[in-house]
């Protein structure tokens, strides 16, 4: 087992650094950053720009540059940005941002969405079957950023009519807030909500979805059938057989889902004022960035990995097979 | 669907046997079709669909302004009879804008979903029928790919087509969207591979490819067609997606995404911008999901959503 283990966890770090690797070269095979500074009215000098090449070791090949900043990296060090910052000055903030409202999502997501599909299996063809199936089908066909638009749209008549900002449409917290620990506390769950829904809602739908069709397969089982003819009541064979059993494919859909989860949080962040992972993204696309992307990409792929992991782990806790070879 | 389908399919029309089929006899096309009528959604979806074709390519030959032309007189006016949806803050047709984005978006869509569905019958075939190292390898591929979100590479890029055509969009789209596709198409694999009539065709000394090709893929065409469908909807949201943040379909061109970009900062105060192209994207992408699924229950009855509990 602890071999397996080992192994297993060595192609993960080979995965992340060749993932990081390819994301580095492409960027640095498409981008250049230069071209802001050359495009400067008046022009700067050429020494200018030759000093800013070589800071940017860009006269290096990228293998090269590739492993002198990947040393940095194991150190700690995630080299400068294009703009002349240090990117280890704002990663960890930027992470922990992305991460609470990764977290809240996936949380909410994975809980409201079971629920949901387990209710409409039970009560399969009533109205409420209906209902979230229809509204889980309207959210997948809705991209992030519509959802987002319109979250917005829709809360501002309750602002409105309450007089107050209840929820907040931009930000983390209001700029300039001044207040006691707990206020603050209250201000950043203000400004979390909507962003959060956001993200969630894409979430439950895809969870309802699978765990609906799932439990479905279940309760057509014989198992099932046996645990209430041997005495169980209804509820007590569907909660302790049907729905552990029908858990069980939702351990791997959830390190799919996960990637679902992070693309939609890049607009999220976007559209709601999140500096967090997403927004950085973006930032290092428009600024021609390398390293920026590198650290991103990074970030994305020991988040997809350890989701990987995890659903590994869930599934050997659901199911008892896998648990025992 | 032990026999391949390829020999059903053909068999009756190139030998007119003897013996013809009775009138009204149920094959498996009549069956499918017959299921698929029965589903409201999916017919709805079709129609709606087809209806959506026809106004984003038929429309432009007869609706009298062009998605580049500029009404000075109608400057962020709301929907009219002249200007159907309205027009925007430098007198541009909404309409006829929608309509290009429309026509953009479908066309992307179909072509990277034909793309990815075409790549991961291939890979993932190949990786289940060969087995060992190319399996390993292959996966392998897929895994790296799964780490590497299509967002991020496209994203990455994007300044290769700024300027460029709109044909490697749909390229790198198709070619970072395989994955699961491919997982599932590599799993079906590992079943049909030890049927009696892969073997057969393998003792016979037929190669590898032709196996893939004639015996393998056919019998998963059910999957495939369904997978297919589904990944036009995925495909034209990954296009939105991309081009709202201008990674995408570049400027003069438009594109569902970068109109609903434009239109998202004037939502609450000009709404015909924003909710005529968000409108029309999630009633495409609703349309072909809801396909996909019509077409699952009609192709493939012993899925679990069509299957009533006993």
């Amino acid at each position: 087992m602890a071999r397996f283990l080992t192994r297993r966890l060595l192609n993960y770090v080979v995965l992340c650094v060749l993932a990081t690797f390819l994301a580095y070269a492409l960027a640095s095979l498409t981008f250049d950053p230069l071209a802001r500074l050359r495009e400067r009215n008046p022009p700067p000098p050429a020494t200018t720009i030759a000093a800013k090449e070589a800071a940017l070791n860009l006269d290096e090949p990228i293998p090269l540059r590739f492993s002198t900043w990947a040393t940095g990296v194991v150190a700690g060090d995630f080299g400068e940005t294009v703009t002349a910052g240090e990117i280890s000055d704002q990663l960890w903030r930027r992470v922990g941002v992305s991460l609470r409202l990764f977290l809240l999502g996936t949380v909410i997501g994975v809980v409201l969405g079971v629920i949901l599909g387990v209710v409409s299996a039970i009560r399969q063809y009533k109205i409420s079957d209906y209902v979230t199936t229809l509204f889980s089908f309207l959210v997948l066909s809705t991209p992030v950023f519509v959802i987002g638009t319109l979250l917005k749209v829709a809360w501002l008549p309750v602002n409105q009519a309450a007089g107050t900002q209840i929820l907040y449409f931009t930000g983390e917290f209001s700029a300039g807030f001044s207040g006691t620990w707990w206020e603050g506390v209250v201000n950043r769950l203000q400004h979390l909500v909507l962003p959060t829904v956001a993200i969630a809602l894409g979430q439950i739908a895809y969870f309802s979805r699978y765990q609906r069709s799932a439990m479905l397969d279940v309760l057509g089982s014989d198992f099932l059938r046996t645990a209430q003819a041997k005495g169980l009541t209804r509820r007590r064979a569907l909660f302790k057989h049907g729905l552990r059993t029908a858990l069980i494919p939702m351990a791997t859909l959830f390190a799919f889902g996960f990637g679902l989860l992070i693309t939609g949080g890049v607009f999220t962040e976007r559209i709601f004022g999140f500096f967090g992972m997403g927004d950085w993204l973006i930032t290092g696309v428009a600024q021609q960035d390398a390293n920026i992307v590198a650290t991103v990409t990074l970030f994305i792929a020991v988040l997809v990995l350890f989701s990987g992991w995890l659903s590994d782990v869930l599934y050997a806790a659901l199911d008892p097979r896998v648990r025992l070879s | 669907m032990a026999v391949p389908m390829t020999e059903t399919a053909a068999s009756p029309a190139r030998t007119s046997s003897p013996i013809t089929p009775p009138k009204g006899a149920t094959g498996r096309g009549r069956l499918v079709r017959r299921r698929f009528r029965r589903n409201t959604f999916g017919m709805v979806s079709g129609v709606v669909l087809i209806l959506l074709f026809v106004g984003a390519f038929v429309s432009p030959w007869f609706y009298p302004f062009d998605y580049r032309q500029q009404d000075d007189l109608f400057l962020l006016t709301p929907p009219s009879p002249t200007h159907w949806f309205g027009t925007s803050k430098l007198g541009e047709d909404l309409f006829a804008q929608t309509m290009r984005g429309l026509q953009k978006s479908l066309v992307i869509g179909l072509l990277v979903a034909a793309l990815s569905t075409g790549l991961a019958a291939v890979v993932g075939a190949a990786a289940g029928y060969f087995g060992k190292a190319t399996d390993r390898s292959l996966m392998w591929v897929v895994d790296l790919l799964l780490v590497l979100p299509s967002f991020l590479v496209v994203a990455i890029l994007s300044p290769l087509f700024r300027g460029g055509s709109w044909l490697l969009l749909v390229l790198l789209l198709g070619l970072f969207s395989w994955m699961i596709t491919a997982r599932i198409v590599r799993g079906m694999t590992l079943s049909l591979r030890e049927r009696e009539f892969v073997k057969a065709a393998r003792f016979m000394g037929m190669p590898a490819w032709q196996i893939i090709l004639k015996h393998l893929l056919p019998n998963m065409a059910s999957l495939l067609i369904i997978d297919a469908t589904v990944n036009v909807g995925a495909a034209i949201l990954a296009e939105t997606s991309l081009s709202f943040f201008g990674f995408g379909i570049q400027p003069p061109d438009v594109s569902l995404g970068t109109l609903i970009a434009s239109g998202t900062e004037s939502a609450l105060t000009f709404p015909w911008l924003f909710l005529f192209p968000a409108g029309l994207l999630v009633l495409t992408v609703l349309a072909v999901n809801f396909l996909g699924d019509g077409l699952r229950d009609a192709l493939d009855p012993t899925s679990t959503r069509s299957r009533r509990r006993g």
